[in-house]
């Protein structure tokens, strides 16, 4: 096959390389993250996504613009892929008013009206009932809007999942529940946490259909959310999907991850790293290039140098803004009847 | 006017909202077919539908964050929570989420949603459903916790409730919903503001701030002074979050003495609260201390003459005004 006609799961040669674009991109990007953590630009909890990028890129490809995007607190790649600029995104981890939430936020916090992403949650399970808000209002409304909401194999053992997948199915909600199932919910490993081995039955507990997906396979993760993501929008409700994937770094900046062998994560770095399997299989196909691929590097690398600088020369909010945006009508705990001083 | 009860009107208001925007929209538990644990939502399912007035699963802290989440979608929701008791399985979602957003993430999203719950004691309904808790809600900046006393206050603060742009806890109590009052016939429109208590009582010698159910014992207790020659003025906060500060301090710069009496616990809570800003904006207007008069710092007990006990009611008021309000100041002496 040539190369300029080649495709993969219904996916022209131009997606596929924006795709491969993407998840260098958000390689890149967290790279540079972790740089300037080090360096002492970025604070608080930072929570990186590296190795897990096939699961975002693969997910949100299939969204239309119109769509949202809710996420937990592991949620760059998810802002990024869902349009909002990595300069505002580096922005916020910096603490500066042009991130995307004015610098109030921070790594956990990411938002954007425009582009469809509600958060950046950083309690842990607390965006799927949200998320079936959010599209019981598309529902209500009549607009073609589907919710795709991200959270960690952690999350499932909140009891807001439970109670979130049973509403979302009984009211037959457009949403689609993708569980990156990491394997870690911080230190624990998913098998000391969970009385079942699979998502499966849970899905089916709460009705709905569900699907395990290998979440290193970006191909495999696109292919599996279409089918949900098109479910939602035919009006055919919710779906769970079970991405298995793995967190190449520790759970955020500060941990040594000793609850895991070095060997493990090697064997994983090493054999399944999404970006790789990704190029192998392109390259098999005769897709793309190894050129090419070179060339999206390149081109991440430096659109993360270019946010970073973009973010350090930024100005940081102002006093004002401490108390800006508490109240969306600018109310104060004292309601004054006169002015004061 | 005419005379209706408390629930009626909360009724009336919430009719009205659906009315005059489609985008309005009622859930909860038991909210449809049975028409409210307390009968408030009674006949709106009827006339409005299954779109419009949701039954819910008994999931507290999902339905919450499901209404949080339509609010970001472009609607309007009005949570029945069944008593502020289950709104703890919710106050993740009150405080994590509804209260932090708009800051959080730099003004964007915006919730517009009135969380309707009834708090309170006096029924004889133990310790796990007989709290008041707005305290705690109010304590949280970011949202908007009223607590009407009226069918008058209750029918136009939900109104305006609904129209606000913010989350607003909305806090009913379980012995409030048959009082009868006056409320503006049908199709008079009014709407009453998220930040303005009222003066329910005017008098000379000593302010009575309170809210919610306690709002009817103070009025009798102001009662029972007026035969003893002492002129109360009764103020209704209404409102526990924003607090309408100025309408406190001119009332006590007129009064100089005040008692604030409330159903809930005494230690860190609205009264106290209220007290210290008191001390901070008129300190110098006082002429004796400010008097606390609140629920017994105990778990509703269920027994009827323990809970009696555990429930402020007017004496204690009466006690606590002549406590700070010497006999010759009411003779006109003093001052």
């Amino acid at each position: 096959m040539a190369i300029s006609n080649a495709t993969l799961a219904g996916l022209t040669r131009k997606q596929l390389l924006e795709m491969h674009y993407r998840m260098s991109l958000l390689r890149r990007f967290e790279e540079k993250c972790a740089e300037e953590y080090t360096r002492g630009k970025i604070g608080g909890f930072m929570h990186l996504y590296i190795g897990q990028e096939a699961v975002g890129v693969g997910s949100i490809t299939t969204l239309e613009p119109q769509d949202r995007v809710l996420s937990s607190y592991r949620e760059h790649g998810h802002a990024i892929m869902k349009g909002i600029e990595p300069q505002a995104v580096m922005a916020e981890l910096f603490g500066k008013s042009a991130g995307c939430s004015k610098g109030k936020g921070g790594s956990m916090h990411m938002w954007s009206n425009e582009r469809g992403m509600f958060g950046g949650n950083a309690i842990v399970a607390a965006q799927l009932p949200m998320a079936a808000g959010v599209a019981f209002a598309a529902q209500y409304l009549g607009e073609p809007r589907v919710t795709m909401c991200f959270f960690g194999d952690g999350a499932v053992d909140e009891g807001a999942f439970h109670e979130s997948l049973n509403l979302a199915s009984l009211w037959k909600l457009p949403v689609v529940f993708i569980c990156e199932n990491n394997q870690y919910s911080m230190g624990m490993a998913v098998e000391k946490a969970w009385a079942v081995d699979s998502l499966m039955p849970r899905a089916a507990a709460h009705n709905m259909p569900g699907e395990q997906v290998d979440g290193m396979d970006v191909i495999a993760v696109y292919e599996a959310v279409k089918r949900a993501v098109e479910r939602a929008r035919n009006g055919e409700g919710p779906t769970l999907l079970e991405v298995k994937t793995y967190r190449f770094r520790g759970h955020s900046m500060t941990d040594p991850a000793y609850y895991r062998t070095r060997e493990e994560e090697h064997q994983w770095r090493n054999t399944r790293d999404p970006i790789g399997i990704f190029e192998k299989k392109l390259l098999e196909q005769g897709v793309a290039t190894q050129a090419e691929f070179d060339k999206n590097d390149e081109r991440a690398t430096q659109v993360a140098e270019d946010a970073a600088e973009f973010a350090e020369n930024s100005p940081y909010p102002t006093p004002e803004d401490l108390y800006a945006d508490v109240m969306v009508d600018g109310s104060t705990a004292l309601a004054f009847r006169r002015k004061r001083e | 006017m005419r005379t209706l009860t408390y629930r009626d009107a909360l009724r009336e208001a919430i009719r009205e909202e659906m009315l005059r925007d489609d985008r309005v929209f009622i859930m909860g538990e038991d909210i449809a077919g049975y028409g409210g644990t307390y009968a408030v939502t009674k006949g709106l399912f009827e006339e409005f539908g299954e779109k419009r007035v949701r039954d819910t699963p008994l999931a507290e802290e999902v339905i919450t964050g499901t209404a949080i989440g339509a609010a970001l979608g472009g609607l309007r929701p009005i949570l029945e929570l069944m008593t502020i008791n289950f709104s703890l399985l919710a106050s993740d979602q009150i405080i994590n989420s509804a209260a932090k957003f708009h800051y959080m993430f730099g003004g964007q999203p915006q919730i517009p949603l009135v969380i309707r719950m009834p708090g309170g004691g006096g029924a004889q309904r133990g310790a796990q459903h007989s709290q008041m808790l707005e305290t705690m809600y109010a304590h949280v900046p970011g949202l908007k916790v009223v607590a009407p006393a009226t069918p008058h206050d209750v029918k136009g603060m939900l109104k305006s409730a609904v129209r606000d742009p913010n989350p607003v806890l909305f806090i009913e109590h379980e012995l409030l919903y048959n009082i009868k009052g006056e409320v503006p016939d049908e199709g008079v429109e009014y709407t009453i503001p998220l930040d303005r208590g009222e003066v329910k009582r005017e008098g000379q010698h000593v302010t009575l701030i309170t809210f919610s159910r306690m709002l009817h014992v103070t009025l009798q207790a102001a009662e029972d002074l007026a035969k003893e020659g002492i002129d109360a003025e009764v103020i209704d906060l209404r409102c526990i979050r924003p607090i309408d500060i100025d309408l406190l301090v001119d009332s006590v710069q007129k009064t100089n003495r005040v008692v604030i009496a409330e159903e809930g616990w005494k230690y860190y809570g609205t009264g106290q609260g209220l007290a210290a800003l008191i001390y901070e904006f008129a300190f110098d207007y006082l002429d004796a201390p400010i008097q606390h008069v609140t629920g017994a710092d105990v778990p509703m007990p269920y027994s009827k003459p323990l809970e009696r006990l555990a429930m402020p009611d007017k004496n204690a008021i009466v006690k606590a005004v002549k406590a700070i309000v010497p006999a010759a100041l009411t003779q006109g002496i003093a001052r």
